[in-house]
Order: C-alpha cells, then sequence, then structure tokens
C-alpha cells in the first residue's frame, strides 16, 4: 500500500510538472498580454506606458526564459506575483480559498448525500411512482443549466419572496462577530450550496440509481435473498456497497474540483471565491492568478485521484493496487 | 419588442426631463452610502491606472488643483483661484491654505510640483504628452504654482481634474519606485474620504474624512462599493435594497426600464461631458475595399443608428454627428449629412469597388448591448447587400486585434476629454498611425490638411481661431468618413432619490461624493 501510494505520488509530480508546462503554453497562446489590458481600461496608453509595464511584470523576457523561472518558482511553491493586483498569487488564493472551502465543500457532502439517498430510494421503488418522481426531478435538475437556476433561485428567494440574501458572502458593513456571523455567512451560503449541489445531486442520483438495478439482478443477491436475508440488509450491505463504486469514481472527481471553484455560481452570486478569482485573471490575462489556480487545481484533482483509489480497496477487497 | 422600447424611450425621457436632484433642501449629515463598482479595480492608485473603476473609487480619495462644471467650466478645488495670462503661456494657481493629506501632512505647492513633473510624468501616458508643453514649474512660496508653457496650449485649463491630474503625496512617493511603492495598497490623498478597508471580490470600504477643508462635508460618514460581477446580480443588489447607486453601465440596457420604473427612484444622463464618450467602428482605410470612400460612405449611409439608440440603449445618448461628441469643446454640428439613407447607400455601393467581399465586424466584448449592436450593423449592412461576419473576442484579443489591425471594421468607444486636442486628434493624426495601440489612429487616416490644422489648433491662444480651425477639421473629416461614427452614448445613473447629489460635474460619480446627503 505504501508502496502503491509513494509510486503514484511520484509519478504525480511529473504528471504535474507537465501540466504546468502546457498551461504556461496554452495561456500565452492567447492573444493579449497583461501590459495590454491594462492599458485598455485606461483607454489611452503610449509605447512607454506599455514598455514600463512589460518591464514591470517581466514580460520583456523570451518565452523560455520566462517559462523556466516560473517552473523555478513552482517547484519552491512559490506561485510568483500577480503585478496587475500588486499581491503574491499564493496570498490571493489563500484569501479566497477559505470562502470556495466553504461553497464546494458544502455542495459536495449535501449533493453526495441526497444524491446517494434518492438514488437508493429511487431504486427500491423501481417502476413505481416514488421512482417516477425523484427520476424527474433528477432529470430536470441534470438538464436545466446552472446559471438559469441560480438566476431563478435568486429572483424567487431573494426578490420576491425576501427570505435569502441573494448574493455575497456576509452582510457588508454589518459587523457581525460570532454566532451571528456563523448564521450571516450560513444564510448567504443557502442559494449558491444548493444551486451548485443541485446538479451534482442528479448525477448522484442517477448513477446510483442505475448501479443500484445492475447490481441486484446479479446472482449473489439472489442467494442472500435465498439465505432469508431481510431487505434492508440486502440493500445495504449487499446492493449498495457494490453499487457504489462508479459514485466514488464520481465523487473522486468532483472533489477534485472543490479547489479549483465553481466559475458560474460564483459569479451570479458575487461569492468571493477562486473560480472568480481563475475567470477574472484569464479575462485580464494575469498569467501568474491563472497558472497559480491551475496549479492547485491540478495538484488536488490527482491527490484526490489518489484517494479515490485507495478508497475503492477499502469498499471493495477484490480490487488490488499495483502501480 | 419594438413597440415596448419606444415606450420605455418615451417614459426614459419623461424622467430625464424631470427635476434634477438639485440642491434641494438642507443636507443631512451621517448615513451610508451603497455603490456598485465593475469591474473590480486592480489598484486604487488612481496616478499609476487609469480605468473607470479605479477613478471612481480614487475621485473620492484623491483631488486636482480644479474641477468643471456639466459646461467643463473650471471651479475652484484644492486651487482657490488660477489666472491664464494674456498671452496663454502663464498658468499661476492660488492654493487653498489649511489642506491636509490623510496622513496628516499639509498639501502644498511642492506637491503639485512633484505630481505634475515627476509622478505623472514618469507613469501616466496622457499626462506625459501634455507636460510636452510645459517649460518650467515654478513654487515662489508653498501656496503659488506657476506653469511656464513653451506656447500657448489650449486645453491646458482642461487637464487638472483627479483622473488625469490628482494631487500625488510627495513625502509618500519621493525617491521611491512608484510602481512598486507599498503605499499604492493603501492610498493617501487630500479627498472627503480615506481608504479603510478593500476585501477583494466583495467590497471597497472608505470612510468620512473628519478634517476635510470644507466645512461640513463630506457628509455622508461611509462609503461601501460592492464588487458584484454579474450583471443580473447587480440589477438585483438594486432591486433587494442593497445598493443605493448604479454607476452608468453597471447593468444591463434592458434592465434600466425595468429598475426605473421602481419607487424612490431617479436617472441622470448627465455627469459624461468631459469624457464625450463617442462609439464608432474603426474602418481599416488601408484594406480593400474599405479604402474606397464610396464603400465607407454606403456603410456609414447604410446604419440605422437611431434604432440602435432606440432599441438597444433604451433612447439614451445622441446620433453622433462626426468625430466629435456635442458635449466636446469646439464641436460643430453643422457638418456633411451622414444620417440613415439605405437607398443612396445602395446607390453609392453600386458605384463602388464593392464586389461582394466579406467584410470582418469585431465587435466590442463589453457584454449584451454591444453584441446585439454588432448583429443589428450586420443586419443593416446585408440590407444594402454588403457581405459580412461577425468576429468573436474577449477583451484582450479585441486589444490585440485592434493593435494588430486584424479586422475590416471594429466597435470601439473613446473618451474626449474635453477637448478635440486632448481626445479626438489622436484619432485622426496622419503621424500617429502606427500599429501596436489600440487607441491611435487605428484606421490610418491620411489627410496633411487635417493634420497641419489640428497641430495648428491646439498651439492657438484665442478659443475663436481654434474654433474656426476645428470647423474646418470636422468638416473635411465628415467629408472622408474615415470611420463609421456610431452614438454619443449615454450612460445613465441610478440612484434613489433621497440620495442627493451624486452627479454634480461634467465627471459624475467619478468626481466622489463629496456633496452627496442622504435625506433619511
Amino acid at each position: 500500500m505504501i508502496r502503491f501510494i509513494l509510486g503514484r505520488l511520484i509519478k504525480a509530480v511529473f504528471i504535474l510538472l507537465a501540466i504546468l508546462v502546457f498551461n504556461f503554453l496554452l495561456i500565452h497562446a492567447a492573444p493579449g498580454d497583461p501590459a495590454a489590458v491594462m492599458a485598455g481600461e485606461a483607454g489611452a496608453a503610449d509605447e512607454k506606458f506599455l514598455a514600463d509595464l512589460r518591464a514591470n511584470f517581466g514580460l520583456d523576457q523570451p518565452l523560455y526564459v520566462q517559462l523556466w523561472l516560473y517552473i523555478k518558482g513552482a517547484v519552491q511553491l512559490d506561485l510568483g506575483y500577480s503585478f496587475r493586483q500588486q499581491m503574491p498569487v499564493a496570498e490571493m488564493i489563500g484569501d479566497r480559498l477559505p470562502a470556495t472551502l466553504l461553497l464546494t465543500g458544502v455542495a459536495f457532502v449535501l449533493s453526495l448525500v441526497l444524491g446517494v439517498a434518492a438514488g437508493v430510494a429511487a431504486s427500491a421503488r423501481q417502476g413505481r411512482w416514488g421512482d417516477t418522481i425523484i427520476s424527474t426531478f433528477a432529470l430536470l435538475f441534470y438538464a436545466t443549466p446552472l446559471f438559469w437556476v441560480a438566476l431563478m433561485a435568486t429572483l424567487v428567494f431573494s426578490v420576491w419572496l425576501e427570505w435569502l440574501p441573494g448574493f455575497g458572502y456576509s452582510t457588508i458593513g454589518a459587523g457581525y462577530t460570532g454566532l451571528a456571523h456563523v448564521l450571516d455567512v450560513a444564510k448567504h451560503l443557502v442559494l449558491p450550496a444548493s444551486t451548485l449541489g443541485l446538479f451534482f445531486t442528479a448525477i448522484y442520483m442517477r448513477m446510483t440509481r442505475a448501479s443500484m438495478l445492475e447490481v441486484s439482478r446479479l446472482d449473489f443477491v439472489k442467494t442472500a435473498r435465498a439465505k432469508g436475508l431481510s431487505r434492508g440488509v440486502i440493500q445495504r450491505r449487499h446492493i449498495l456497497r457494490n453499487a457504489l463504486l462508479p459514485v466514488i469514481t464520481l465523487a473522486g472527481l468532483q472533489a477534485g474540483q472543490i479547489f479549483g471553484g465553481a466559475i458560474l455560481t460564483e459569479t451570479v452570486f458575487a461569492w468571493p471565491g477562486i473560480g472568480r478569482l481563475m475567470f477574472e485573471a484569464i479575462n485580464q490575462r494575469d498569467y501568474n492568478v491563472i497558472l497559480g489556480v491551475f496549479y492547485i487545481s491540478a495538484a488536488m484533482v490527482l491527490l484526490f485521484n489518489l484517494i479515490t483509489d485507495v478508497i475503492y480497496v477499502i469498499v471493495d477487497p477484490r480490487i488490488r493496487l499495483t502501480t | 419588442m419594438f413597440k415596448t422600447t419606444k415606450l420605455t424611450a418615451a417614459v426614459l425621457a419623461l424622467a430625464l426631463a424631470g427635476p434634477l436632484a438639485a440642491q434641494d433642501g438642507t443636507p443631512k449629515a451621517g448615513g451610508t452610502l451603497n455603490v456598485v463598482i465593475q469591474p473590480e479595480p486592480p489598484s486604487l492608485m488612481i496616478g499609476l491606472v487609469q480605468n473607470g473603476p479605479t477613478q471612481m473609487v480614487g475621485g473620492d480619495i484623491y483631488e486636482s488643483l480644479l474641477r468643471y462644471d456639466f459646461d467643463l467650466k473650471p471651479e475652484g478645488q484644492l486651487a482657490e483661484s488660477w489666472e491664464i495670462s494674456e498671452d496663454g503661456k502663464t498658468y499661476t494657481f492660488k492654493l487653498r491654505k489649511g489642506v491636509v493629506f490623510h496622513d496628516g501632512e499639509p498639501f502644498t505647492s511642492a506637491d503639485v510640483e512633484f505630481s505634475m513633473d515627476k509622478f505623472l510624468r514618469e507613469t501616466h501616458s496622457r499626462m506625459r504628452t501634455y507636460m510636452e508643453h510645459v517649460e518650467s514649474i515654478e513654487t515662489p512660496d508653498d501656496y503659488t504654482v506657476v506653469f511656464k508653457l513653451k506656447q500657448p496650449f489650449g486645453p491646458f485649463i482642461g487637464i487638472f481634474e483627479a483622473g488625469t491630474a490628482p494631487m500625488i503625496p510627495k513625502h509618500i512617493y519621493e525617491g521611491t519606485d512608484f510602481a512598486n511603492n507599498p503605499a499604492n495598497n493603501t492610498p493617501i490623498g487630500t479627498g472627503p474620504f480615506k481608504f479603510d478597508k478593500w476585501e477583494k471580490g466583495s467590497f471597497i470600504h472608505l470612510v468620512k474624512n473628519e478634517d476635510y477643508y470644507m466645512e461640513g462635508k463630506p457628509y455622508v460618514d461611509e462609503v461601501y462599493y460592492h464588487v458584484i460581477p454579474d450583471a443580473a446580480s447587480r440589477a438585483v443588489a438594486y432591486e433587494t435594497g442593497k445598493v443605493d447607486v448604479l454607476p452608468g453601465g453597471s447593468v444591463e440596457n434592458f434592465d434600466v426600464a425595468r429598475i426605473q420604473a421602481m419607487d424612490n427612484t431617479c436617472i441622470t444622463d448627465k455627469g459624461w461631458e468631459y469624457f464625450g464618450p463617442l462609439s464608432w467602428m474603426w474602418v481599416n482605410n488601408d484594406n480593400k475595399p474599405l479604402d474606397d470612400v464610396k464603400v465607407r460612405k454606403a456603410i456609414m449611409h447604410g446604419i440605422d443608428r437611431e434604432f440602435a439608440k432606440d432599441a438597444l440603449w433604451n433612447g439614451l445618448g445622441k446620433v453622433a454627428t462626426g468625430p466629435l461628441s456635442s458635449s466636446t469643446r469646439f464641436y460643430d454640428g453643422d457638418t456633411p449629412d451622414i444620417s440613415y439613407d439605405p437607398d443612396q447607400a445602395k446607390a453609392l455601393l453600386a458605384e463602388s469597388s464593392y464586389n461582394g467581399e466579406t467584410i470582418r465586424i469585431l465587435g466590442l466584448p463589453y457584454g449584451e448591448t454591444w453584441q446585439r449592436w454588432a448583429e443589428a450593423v450586420k443586419q443593416n449592412l446585408s440590407e444594402i447587400g454588403m457581405t459580412t461576419e461577425i468576429v468573436p473576442s474577449d477583451v484582450a484579443g479585441w486589444n490585440q486585434k485592434v493593435a494588430d489591425r486584424d479586422f475590416d471594421l471594429a466597435f470601439t468607444y473613446l473618451y474626449q476629454y474635453g477637448d478635440p486636442a486632448l481626445g479626438v486628434s489622436r484619432t485622426y493624426m496622419g503621424d500617429n498611425a502606427a500599429p501596436g495601440s489600440p487607441w491611435n489612429n487605428v484606421a490610418d487616416y491620411q489627410n496633411p490638411e487635417t493634420d497641419k490644422l489640428f497641430d495648428a489648433a491646439a498651439l492657438m491662444a484665442s478659443p475663436d481661431d481654434r474654433m474656426a480651425a476645428y470647423k474646418t477639421i470636422q468638416d473635411k473629416i465628415v467629408e472622408d468618413v474615415p470611420n463609421i461614427w456610431l452614438l454619443e452614448l449615454g450612460f445613465p445613473t441610478i440612484y434613489r432619490c433621497d440620495v442627493k447629489n451624486p452627479v454634480n460635474t461634467a465627471f459624475g460619480v467619478n468626481d466622489g461624493f463629496r456633496d452627496v446627503w442622504i435625506d433619511k
């Protein structure tokens, strides 16, 4: 097991490096650079202004030098500096990470629990009205674009009913502390987290249901039934445990994205998270910030893939780890 | 669709005709002002960054010697009085006494000299060109500044506003690397509000400057600038009462009618006179068949700009008559006719060298309105028999394509800074056409006659002489149609009616909230 993990970690480092180089080249292939964007926003600029900015940003050096400097920094976990924002990238990401983790984490747990529960419930009632209702809702949420759900949720719960704040992380200027602050943030979290969670809930539900039905037709389930085990025990211990493997795969993928943030949800709800930071950085060609977010997300995806593989072994002892 | 927009246009016109929040009632002190800021500025140091949001927040923190009313007439700000010599070459400013920076240091003529001569000359592209005209700056005492010009430069009196010539504390910046001074993150000026806190991605918080030199001002205790990235959410923020002021461009135009129908909601399109934002399509005059003036004229007459104004801009703004905005000095309304006339357009096209080539239209990636506008132009041009395609891009890509001259027609809009010598000549001067910049003479318009006139008009001492020169220039340029002028853009500022005076200079909300009070 330890050998497996070490082997994978070593591989991961090389994959990460390859991703970094690829991202770097990709982002520099896009037209325009941060200096041109900043000058563009000013609406007027002369040669000196652009040259000063480029020199300041290090963009006047050949591309391979810039790449080498970036990789050298990245290996030492130095993510560089955002010249646009006059801040180290690590600090910027650190500022935004808590908000993102809260949003994506809550959405992740919510969707996993709800999705699996709904999937189990639907499969147990296959073909009956309970199944139909759950499946219909799942299909609806699966097929509806996220931004539309977000806008409608704001319209209904924030504008019409005035139950929940429509955007933001906390009430600005209220100066809440302690429990009041926690409650305030929780209130602001409801709409974005459920919007983001609904989509994944639908996916987990559909996957769990399909997988449960597939497993329930296998011979060992018949055997269990023949042994006289109760319906509940068969569902939980025999079917669910075996049906969970594809769900775990998917959860591993979603977990990797937790650190990458949710661009759409964060934008519509003005949630000050990583996704928005990255999206704005892309528009502004703030290279170091984009690469920094990519770096962190890539590392997290690799890490969670590894964790997923380890969980497989725990859930299904038939699986053996080989590097 | 068309019917309703006509209606909203009428409603809007009515609302705009109503009394503008003038100095009604006695100002009340106190309260919090909540304002939308979009997009989030990269920095608040207005001497280093000249984009819109930086100016909006920076305009509360920093000040200049003057400010300008809706007719661009100067008013004193940090200067108490000023004098221009007969020959137009000496400008003498008397500064206010008892002004201090937010850190308590006094503001004196040394700061003026430092800001203009050292700081802005180094960091500010526009100021760099304006300062070319300055021979010397003298500071005979702490409260007098004398600018000696090399030759008369008419627009000079128009550059002393916070976005162009902010007063920067010498004691903080002298001898430092301006761009990387850590003080840039905690901006210090003389303005009515002090910087308090910036939670990136959420809000910027300014508090009242208790030591402000104007008795009783500012009235409000604090200002929150809310960062809300999505246009629909910004509309919701106003509707749910989270913000009270939506500066121009905060919400999509199609939401304006709905929002302004709300109770206690006022709207004004004033406060843009200095900028005079004029939109046009760059025409690549070097590309065939656009090098043919008949093709350009056909496009000009083939575009229904009234429709764009009513349907896309809610009836706000004005149809442009030529290269100058009507709020810019020396505007001449009596230029050759360029109005919508599809029949004339077809006739011109038939006589021209156009043979069905596909014309590439580069839209401006600034949101829905601009995208629809490109589609409307495509439609108009297909009606007169031209084949076009719309090229998609994002902001950085747009900049690059325009700088590289990789387009046939490209939407843009630019500020005019109140004077043709500051904001218009750059677009038409023949020697300012080198590729690499998206703001110079991108169209590559070459006309030695107007070049000469532009050069001369900037340096004339008498306004009457300047008017005569600019009148000829406008006639000539409109005759040549180097660009397709669209609209003088109208950006409505929407605010709660009990917020008084949010817009009372030619800079609107960019001039800070010095005079704002809340009637509650």
